[in-house]
């Protein structure tokens, strides 16, 4: 198995490492050609905005659309997850691939970042959940299933169909819990 | 992680909690707290992994100072991952002389309302009141930085005692370990800030780097001598050799100007770029600055390094370093 992890910023190496712990190749997604021969994507944590203005730049933008939609496992953590969300309520260009709307930044500043335990579906125990400048999912589609709430509700994980989001940080922790569920997609 | 130690991190800090509105706990003198604690949320915050996972979320990516709202907004549109805002880049400071201090709040206020990227801001070294301001208005990272004029000849401000992380800079293994132990939860070159030189950032990185090589092949019996001979801690010395890299994030800084020199310090082993005069001081900072970012994520690719430095205007004009009298230097304040 084959798993690209877009590269152009971020924790992408974190990503990759995790990969690689769990004996599964990984890549750097930098430019169009990067994603031939992949079975699964990741959009790592990082600048979304940044993301965006390299992806435009470099031709990325529809061919990550159509390796999405051509059913791949596709997995955005943090700046990956409004990447890829339909609505970010405010001017910014994503893939608007996910339906669902997300508000960024949504718990402050850096001094306001957290740890917290969260239970996402499919996993027994509580995960330990880093929450770094984070977004959260304000509101899901019809196709989408929340994965996983704090206890005041508040959205932080989702799937719909072979895409999966989580507005925390798996790759900064040494549980590789979710990357394990992801590669089960 | 169980969830029993969960509960135990919240019990405890209930109780500092409650201190701290009795006004029993007073964080003076910066002096070493137990920085984590609940939020409003109930959950975790101010920890380590917290203040160097931000730092993680930066790498492969650009942060320019800017001076204005406006350059924060056009740094932002260029794809920088965060900005430094301060009063005056360091080609100003340089220029102009006198006391360089922290920058107006009004002034940074303004930046973190433009701009969805993460705000930095600069303090002087060992003025830990500059940084509590910092702070208090809200700012992402705090530089502790050379760049401004020293307020403390002996002592850098104990970052531990801070909610919000710091980078600091680093000349080579030792430094860079020193302010880590400080609670850095980030390194930089110091390269010589304002001269449009890259040949400083290039050594610091090189000795940073090629000083981790080495005490990679060392045994424990030299490492405890290394330790000593570096004034560092011996736990991160070891720590950084069973890493193979420094346990936080590694910025170059000072002196980069061109999106080539940004790619340079990337393949030289560095996790990202802070970009100073070298933007704003330029012919046109705008193209300028994309085409440092666009040179950052493809340091390995030529061609396309070669694009986007066509025709980009004059660069920042430069001073040469070994033209600069030894007091002007900046890089040789902090220890």
């Amino acid at each position: 198995m084959r798993v690209g992890v877009l590269a152009l910023q971020g924790d992408f190496a974190e990503h990759m490492q995790m990969l690689l712990q769990l004996r599964v190749d990984a890549v750097e997604v930098k430019l169009p050609s990067d994603l031939t021969g992949l079975d699964a994507l990741i959009m790592p944590g990082g600048e979304s905005t940044t993301f965006a203005k390299l992806a435009e730049r470099f031709a990325l933008m529809p061919p990550l659309r159509d390796f999405i939609k051509s059913g791949k496992p596709t997995w955005g953590t943090c700046a990956g997850l409004i990447f890829m969300a339909t609505d970010v309520g405010r001017d910014q260009p994503t893939l608007g691939v996910m339906d669902i709307k997300v508000k960024r930044n949504a718990f402050g500043r850096q001094v306001d970042s957290f740890i917290s335990p969260v239970r996402i579906a499919g996993l027994a125990d509580p995960y330990e959940a880093i929450f770094i400048r984070a977004p959260l999912i304000e509101s899901v589609g019809p196709d989408v299933e929340v994965m996983a709430t704090l206890p005041d509700g508040a959205i932080v994980a989702a799937r719909q169909g072979n895409m999966l989001v989580t507005s925390f940080h798996p790759e900064l922790t040494r549980d590789n819990r979710v990357h394990s569920l992801f590669l089960k997609f | 992680m169980p969830f029993s130690r969960y509960l135990g991190i919240i019990v405890h800090q209930d109780k500092r909690e409650i201190n701290k509105m009795e006004n029993k706990v007073m964080e003076t003198n910066g002096k070493a707290e137990l920085t984590t604690s609940r939020n409003g949320r109930g959950h975790e915050s101010g920890t380590e992994a917290l203040k160097r996972g931000l730092a993680q979320m930066l790498k492969g990516g650009v942060i320019m100072d800017v001076v204005t709202p406006e350059q924060a907004k056009i740094a932002e549109d260029a794809g920088a991952c965060s900005v430094m805002a301060l009063e005056r880049v360091p080609a100003d400071i340089r220029k102009n002389g006198g006391v360089a201090r922290m920058s107006d709040p009004g002034m940074i206020e303004g930046i973190i309302g433009i701009t969805t990227v993460p705000v930095m801001a600069k303090c002087r070294i060992g003025h830990y009141v500059e940084a509590r301001v910092l702070e208090a208005l809200g700012v992402d990272y705090i530089d502790e930085s050379e760049v401004l004029t020293p307020a403390d000849e002996e002592n850098h401000v104990d970052k531990r005692g801070f909610k919000v992380p710091f980078v600091c800079g680093a000349r080579n293994l030792g430094e860079a370990l020193r302010r880590i132990n400080e609670g850095a939860a980030m390194i930089r070159s110091k390269g010589e800030a304002g001269t449009g030189d890259v040949v400083e950032a290039v050594r610091h990185a090189r000795a940073i780097l090629g000083d981790i090589r080495r005490v990679q092949n060392m045994n424990r019996a030299e490492l405890f001598t290394y330790a000593k001979e570096i004034g560092a801690p011996y736990a991160l010395v070891e720590e950084t050799a069973n890493l193979g890299r420094l346990p936080v994030v590694l910025f170059a800084a000072g002196g980069i100007a061109t999106p080539a020199d940004a790619a340079l310090m990337m393949e030289i082993g560095v996790d990202g770029v802070f970009v100073g005069s070298g933007i704003f001081k330029s012919g046109d900072p705008a193209r300028r600055a994309k085409a440092i970012v666009e040179a950052t994520t493809h340091f390995r690719d030529y061609k396309i390094i070669a694009e986007v430095s066509k025709n980009l205007g004059e660069p920042m004009v430069g001073i040469n370093i070994s033209s600069l009298p030894a007091d002007q230097k900046m890089a040789g304040r902090g220890w």
